[in-house]
């Protein structure tokens, strides 16, 4: 038994340098990008030509990028909203509504994970012609709902799972209504996995292509504008510059939704426990 | 509806209300945005093309181009292939990070788990741009191998080839497969194993007659996370890929941008949907005779 032990003491040290390989092919490609931004040539290459802050100042004053941004940032937060809203009441429903159809709603908001981006695209490009929409603002916001619905549905989900279901027994034997325990009881307690699901969804939208490729008219979002830009050579490290900013706030928001959801998965198995 | 909750005690004061606002925004968007979208497609697909929303008539004839069509049969088999490489690339690669997750990382479990699944929420776009700066002819793949003495001229080999679309696809999708396949060895008994080992089992013995099958439904799960995406990718062959690497995702976008003819890429997204279900299907039929029988 003891031999035992240490060799999978030994399989455990070993895998530890697998996952530490690993973790570099993670993200060793990504962080290029910062590293060349910084960097004083045209060129994404070795050697390094100096320390410079010249791209970043290219940002600046670029109404282009500032119209993308904020067309990024509107329906980012706009998508997010509808998106959170429908993880909640679908989730909810779900685990507590014991309704067929409640059960068939949750179970189609997670098909989207089974369909290829370009045909979500398309099947919206069609739907909003349909209706006489078109590619607008509105259209991608349809799409990056549906595009972050599976995540929040998951994360809802869990959370009210998490919650013991006598609190909300208690509750409605206590007299509240329906209404009223789901909005002084069970979404008081999952505060924390809302904001955590915003945020991913919201991160979802920001950083969306494949879809709003189809779905974008004539204003554009930041990941548009990425993509054209790409086809300029001299505007390389521009894009860099831009993509650093954007890692750089994609980490700090999923960072932040990641601790805010485990820390009320904590607080949820302190209270049963 | 009210006789049917009124015999169920504790949602007997349900209002219907209450009900009708709590399904109403999911409702729309599952039924219209996903139900109706696809039923539209799937309309469109026997429609035959006259520069109208919707198309003319009630034709066979897309699918039967496609069919017949050996363009579409080679994009297609290049599009699986190329998706069942990343598959079985990320799926290989991330087990073992899994496992390490699931049994050896003890305190250090919740940071790693947090660097693994942080990728997954940056920019894809921003991912597959990374590898274009690698792998360009001028880029930094070639110039550290000739700053490093190992080549002396730079190569067009790396980009622009369907292996660069496999490994730029490999990384971008690769925090898609740990989490599903940690799940599910993190669901394992460790009596499980302890019992396997007790019983005389030797390690190799017992990750190949039980935390394998036990851990199959995560495998699976995280190969159709992978496959799917990948396999309907248009944006990767677009900028790594060159010519050579035209995917069934390129054709599609470009029947519904420059080729116009919206009813036959209606048709290709269908025929690529009937392919995602066959896979679907032999994964749980895969399921079902290799996984966990606990």
């Amino acid at each position: 038994m003891n031999a035992q032990r240490a060799g999978n003491k030994r399989d455990g040290r070993w895998l530890g340098l697998y996952v530490l390989a690993y973790l570099v092919f993670l993200y060793l490609p990504v962080l290029l990008i910062p590293l060349f931004s910084f960097n004083d040539s045209i060129q994404a290459a070795f050697p390094l030509q100096g320390f410079t802050l010249q791209w970043y100042e290219t940002l600046y004053g670029n109404p282009a990028l500032s119209g993308a941004l904020l067309n990024s940032l509107v329906i980012g937060a706009i998508a997010a909203s509808g998106a959170t809203l429908c993880g909640i009441t679908v989730s909810y429903m779900d685990l507590y509504g014991r309704s067929p159809l409640a059960t068939t709603i949750s179970a189609i908001a997670r098909l989207p994970i089974l369909i290829p981006g370009v045909i979500v695209g398309i099947s919206l490009l069609i739907l909003v012609n349909l209706i006489a929409l078109g590619p607008s603002r509105v259209a991608i916001v349809l799409g990056h709902i549906l595009l972050a619905l599976p995540t929040t549905v998951v994360i809802m989900r869990s959370r009210f799972a998490a919650i013991p279901r006598t609190v909300r027994e208690a509750a409605l034997d206590l007299g509240a209504s329906d209404w009223t325990t789901f909005r002084r009881v069970m979404l008081p307690l999952s505060l924390p996995a809302v904001l955590s699901a915003f945020m991913l969804a919201f991160l979802i939208s920001f950083d969306e292509f494949i879809v709003v490729f189809f779905l974008a008219g004539t204003e554009p979002t930041l990941p548009l504008y990425i993509w054209s830009q790409l086809r300029f050579p001299r505007s390389l490290p521009t894009v860099m510059a831009l993509g650093t900013v954007i890692l750089a706030v994609s980490f700090i928001i999923a960072g932040t939704a990641e601790l805010l959801r485990h820390r009320g998965l904590g607080a949820a198995r302190r209270n049963t426990a | 509806m009210s006789t049917l909750i009124a015999t169920q005690a504790p949602e007997a004061r349900s209002s219907s209300g209450f009900r009708f606002a709590m399904l109403l925004p999911g409702a729309l968007v599952t039924f219209l945005l996903i139900l109706f979208a696809l039923g539209l497609v799937l309309f469109l697909a026997f429609r035959g093309n006259d520069g109208s929303l919707l198309g003319v008539g009630l034709t066979v004839e897309n699918f039967v181009t496609v069919a017949t069509d050996p363009l579409y049969w080679t994009v297609t088999l290049r599009s699986l292939v190329i998706a069942g490489l990343v598959t079985l690339a990320t799926v290989v690669t991330a087990y073992p990070v899994a496992y390490y997750l699931a049994f050896h990382a003890g305190s250090r479990r919740g940071l790693l788990l947090f660097l693994v699944t942080l990728p997954f929420w940056t920019s894809y776009l921003l991912r597959v741009f990374a590898w274009k700066i690698v792998l360009a002819y001028n880029g930094v793949l070639n110039s550290a191998l000739i700053e490093s003495g190992i080549w002396s001229e730079p190569t067009l080999a790396f980009l622009n080839t369907p292996a660069a679309v496999v490994v730029t696809l490999a990384h971008a999708y690769a925090p898609f497969a740990i989490l599903p396949i940690y799940v599910a060895l993190d669901m394992i008994p460790k009596s499980l194993l302890e019992a396997a080992s007790d019983l005389g089992a030797r390690p190799f013995t017992v990750f190949r007659r039980v935390v394998l099958p036990n851990s199959m439904p995560g495998v699976l799960a995280a190969a159709l996370v992978v496959f799917v995406p990948t396999v309907g990718d248009y944006v990767t062959p677009a900028m790594v890929g060159g010519p050579a690497s035209t995917m069934i995702g390129t054709l599609i976008q470009s029947q519904f941008g420059k080729a116009n003819d919206w009813p036959f890429g209606a048709a290709l997204s269908v025929c690529v949907m009937l392919v995602i279900l066959v896979v679907v299907l032999v994964a749980r039929g895969a399921d079902r005779r290799f996984g966990s029988r606990t």
